[in-house]
């Protein structure tokens, strides 16, 4: 496999304080402009938060210095940007629901959450110094991640909340395994197919020009596929099954380098879900409420009620946004978790909603500039998958509000409120911290 | 396995550029559906949720709209509002707008073209878009005395200044309040609007302008009068005026008032016909002069056109054709002519103004959040009815009606005032509408005013315009010139 031998001895550690830098006033100024809408401004809280808000980046900061010292400076700024601007509209909800006298501190418990998110990235990368330790862990990452799909559909553990049966009670704490099944997946993915790639690379049939892989070979793909199917059918979650497969097609091309995977996996991935639309009345409310979202039959009857809702939100918003603080997100139910977006879109216009995809784009290319540098196979795979896993969530999640595909249950990563979720994507930036850092390591330094 | 992270990456960007050609299209493109979706609550919220320009009369706010701590964040307030309701109508989020609320809609909010400039400013600045404040040009004092004069009868009392053709008070009997369908709770205000159009008086009628028009009886006998003087006539022809006047080609006659005699010897001057409503001289003369010469002369004072003042008022409006018969009725304001109170009042202020009629109008001047003014309506001559001389004419022998004929309980005392009582049968058996036109002081008027009370109101026995509209007019015009002589 090709490797990149470019040294590099910058480490980036100075431009990243720099950027961080930047974070944190968008984050306090975010924060500043909603408590200031909301007649909530004062001066020495604020101050407190910036405080905070430094400690937590220069802790940051020196913990990478200290334990991943070439891991990618662009990252965390653009991870901790995110996440900043993701409390302050939670914030803002909380103010917009005190207004309509339903109390709620989502933004309080969020920024735990946060704190707790980040501690655990760092956690990560001071005990797995390195990455390719995981590589051990395949098969039980593997069935880790089983059990963590199937949890909630354990019967007295796993509870269904608003139509979904992906979270399971623990303490009277609601828990979204999934999101960390998906990690887990993804090592399992990694770790899977590098020790395989060759057998699915192998030459099957040739289609209309394309070479198509063995049907013996099959066997991975199709169980995946599976699985996905059931979980699309018994926990009522699109998202997540789409999420899993979408990942695994992915992961299987760079793996194998070939298109024609791709093309098997939609295919099947597209059958199994016009089945099951057919098949089962709740998948396929689902899609009615997508298609014919505007129709009066179908808002009236609720089905898209939400999803209109949100497009309302955001057609109000217009170019540039109501103002944070000056709209009514709180108009959408679920404003502050599955439909941020759509506050987002809202309040700072088109041009905030661009440049919140933007932060994707970089996080996610960042990724794949990891996976690209980095030398061990098992690597690329971790690298790429997670990149992606963050991409299709983002993809998923946005397009089901946007109407590019049918809406579904999955959180916005360092956005939506949620702790399962906030945990979860810190901890895929603790591993893209470690895997970069071994990636711009300079060559003798290798250990 | 670089080579397809690669192409990965190129389909992540495809990925997020799709979202981004999504968002553009719903922020941007069918935005406009969007915010024009009638289940889109946003739109209304942010319609009647933006701060208000208040209207004012007299330089007090008597609509405005008042912080309030829910989704729609300003409540409109009505101060007096059964006072000013037919002017100012209602502001509802259940039943959309009516009167100044609908037809200054655009400065109100601040949404019209005039305001560009404010609205540009506060963009700059970052204030929050302000509407403009809307002044009409009622008077208090009148518009309060004419409220309580006309009561609980059901009718109208619109008063002009006849110089300029301000409206000074429009009073419509009943009405409502409208701060009852301005309220933020739909199912109230649902309630509150269905128990208005459930009571059959029709509180939400602006009898004024707007409501049923009215057959203005005995008044009408002004405009035959002035077709009249201009045919060459003067105060001291005289008419035939027989006690019954038999119609062509009937079996029908015309009698006066209560069949009384206008005449000893069946002849009488034209003053006097008019001081004492003669029936059956001026119904003759109808038929004398013809009936396109008096429908040009009611037509000259307004009749058949589609006013704006800028509330739309109904076209008052004559029979077309008539035949000799239904002439004579025409002429004493009966068969099928009808009037607005407020036609009335136009006819009363263009003979008060020298013959010249101004257009009537309700909104003196318009002015942004910082009362700068950036719209001021000026008076505008509407036509010109009659002659000076033939104006000062007609105006002794209203002066007369009320000296000595029919309409002496306008008199005001040091004052002279021109008037012209009318009581018009409504043809179902009901008591008759009546009626008192007027204005004074009659050398110098300041106001020129229509009484209407429908079915002669509340009093008993025998109604007549001179014993139940006379009164009421007499107290807007003492208001009226009260205010003109304190201001």
């Amino acid at each position: 496999m090709a490797t990149v031998t470019d040294v590099q001895v910058r480490t980036g550690r100075r431009g990243e304080l720099a950027l961080l830098g930047l974070a944190v006033a968008i984050a306090v100024l975010a924060r500043g402009l909603v408590d200031y809408h909301a007649d909530f401004l004062e001066l020495d809280e604020l101050a407190l938060y910036a405080g905070g808000w430094t400690i937590v980046a220069l802790g940051i900061h020196l913990a990478i210095r200290r334990w991943a010292p070439f891991a990618d400076p662009v990252l965390v700024p653009a991870v901790l940007a995110l996440n900043g601007i993701g409390l302050a509209v939670i914030r803002r909800m909380d103010f917009a629901y005190a207004g309509r006298g339903r109390d709620t501190n989502f933004g309080e418990i969020q920024t735990l959450w946060t704190l707790l998110g980040i501690g655990l990235a760092l956690l990560v990368i001071l005990l797995i110094r390195d990455y390719r330790l995981l590589r051990r862990f395949t098969y039980t990452a593997g069935i880790l991640g089983l059990v963590g799909l199937l949890l909630p559909l354990v019967p007295g553990l796993g509870s269904q909340i608003n139509g979904a049966r992906i979270w399971i009670s623990v303490f009277g704490k609601s828990l979204q395994p999934g999101e960390f099944a998906k990690i887990a997946f993804v090592i399992f993915f990694a770790g899977f197919l590098v020790s395989n790639r060759d057998t699915l690379a192998l030459a099957g049939p040739k289609i209309l020009g394309m070479r198509f892989p063995r049907p013996r070979d099959m066997g991975p793909l199709a169980l995946v596929w599976a699985a996905a199917m059931l979980v699309q059918i018994y926990e009522r979650d699109l998202g997540t099954s789409l999420l899993l497969f979408g990942i695994f097609v992915a992961m299987l091309y760079v793996a194998t380098e070939r298109l024609s995977w791709v093309v098997v996996g939609l295919g099947m991935f597209a059958v199994g879900a016009v089945l099951a639309g057919s098949l089962f009345s709740h998948v396929g409310s689902r899609y009615t409420a997508w298609l014919h979202a505007l129709d009066a039959d179908v808002y009236s009857s609720g089905a898209s009620e939400q999803l209109v809702r949100g497009l309302f939100g955001m057609a109000s918003g217009g170019l540039f946004g109501t103002g944070l603080g000056e709209g009514r997100p709180d108009l959408v139910p679920y404003a502050e978790s599955d439909f941020i977006v759509a506050s987002i879109g809202e309040e700072l216009g088109l041009t905030g909603l661009m440049a919140i995809l933007t932060l994707y784009v970089i996080i996610v290319q960042r990724a794949m500039r990891t996976a690209i540098g980095v030398r061990h196979g098992f690597g690329k795979l971790l690298a790429a998958g997670l990149g992606f896993a963050i991409a299709l969530q983002v993809f998923i999640v946005v397009g089901g509000v946007t109407r590019v595909i049918p809406l579904t249950g999955l959180t916005t990563p360092f956005l939506a409120y949620g702790g399962s979720s906030m945990l979860a994507n810190w901890l895929i930036v603790g591993l893209l911290l470690r895997i970069s850092d071994q990636a711009r390591r300079p060559e003798v330094m290798t250990p | 396995m670089n080579e397809p992270v690669r192409r990965l990456s190129v389909i992540v960007l495809a990925m997020f550029l799709t979202l981004m050609i999504a968002a553009s299209y719903i922020q941007v493109i069918a935005a406009g559906d969007l915010n024009a979706d009638a289940r889109n609550v946003r739109t209304l919220y942010r319609e009647y949720g933006t701060f208000r320009g208040p209207i004012v009369v007299d330089g007090e706010s008597v609509v405005w709209s008042k912080p309030v701590d829910d989704p729609f964040n300003y409540q409109r307030t009505y101060a007096d509002g059964p006072l000013y309701a037919a002017a100012t109508g209602y502001y509802s989020i259940v039943f959309g707008r009516t009167a100044i609320e609908q037809t200054e809609n655009d400065l109100l909010s601040g949404t019209a073209d005039s305001l560009f400039w404010t609205r540009l400013s506060n963009l700059v600045s970052g204030e929050t878009q302000r509407g403009a404040s809307v002044e009409l040009t009622l008077d208090a004092e009148v518009q309060q005395a004419a409220a309580e004069a006309l009561g609980d009868d059901a009718g109208a009392v619109v008063a002009l200044d006849p110089s300029t053709g301000e409206v000074l008070a429009m009073v419509t009997s009943p009405t409502y309040d409208p701060a009852l369908l301005a309220g933020h709770n739909t199912a109230e205000v649902d309630e509150n609007y269905r128990d208005l159009l459930a009571q059959e008086d029709g509180p939400l009628v602006n009898r004024a302008i707007a409501g049923d028009t009215y057959p203005p009886g005995s008044t009408f006998k002004l405009i035959v009068s002035a077709a009249a003087l201009e045919a060459g006539y003067d105060a001291d022809s005289e008419l035939y005026a027989p006690d019954e006047l038999e119609l062509p080609l009937t079996t029908t006659t015309i009698e006066n008032y209560g069949g009384e005699s206008c005449s000893a010897n069946e002849r009488q001057t034209l003053e006097d016909s008019l001081a004492m409503s003669c029936n059956t001289s001026f119904a003759n003369l109808g038929m004398q002069l013809g009936w396109g010469v008096v429908e040009r002369k009611a037509a000259e004072f307004g009749w058949g056109e589609q006013l704006s003042i800028p509330l739309a008022v109904t076209p008052s409006r004559l029979p077309e054709d008539p035949d000799e018969a239904q002439t004579a009725m025409a002429s004493i304001g009966q068969y099928d002519d009808r009037a607005t109170p407020l036609q009335m009042a136009m006819v009363a202020a263009g003979i008060a103004n020298d013959g010249v009629l101004m257009r009537p109008y309700l909104v003196d001047n318009v002015r942004d959040a910082d009362l700068r003014v950036i719209e001021e309506y000026e008076p505008e001559e509407m036509s010109t009815p009659m002659t000076r001389s033939d104006a000062n004419e007609l105006t002794d022998m209203m002066v007369a009606v009320v000296q000595s004929g029919t309409g002496t309980a306008a008199q005001i005392s040091g004052i002279d005032v021109a008037g012209k009582t009318g009581t018009a049968e409504t043809g179902t058996g009901d008591k008759p509408h009546t009626w008192f036109v007027g204005f004074a002081p009659a050398d110098n008027p300041v106001v020129a005013v229509a009484v209407l009370v429908e079915n002669g109101g509340s009093a008993e026995g025998e109604v007549t315009g001179g014993r139940v509209a006379a009164p009421i007019a007499r107290t807007v015009m003492e208001a009226a010139i009260a205010a003109q002589g304190g201001s």
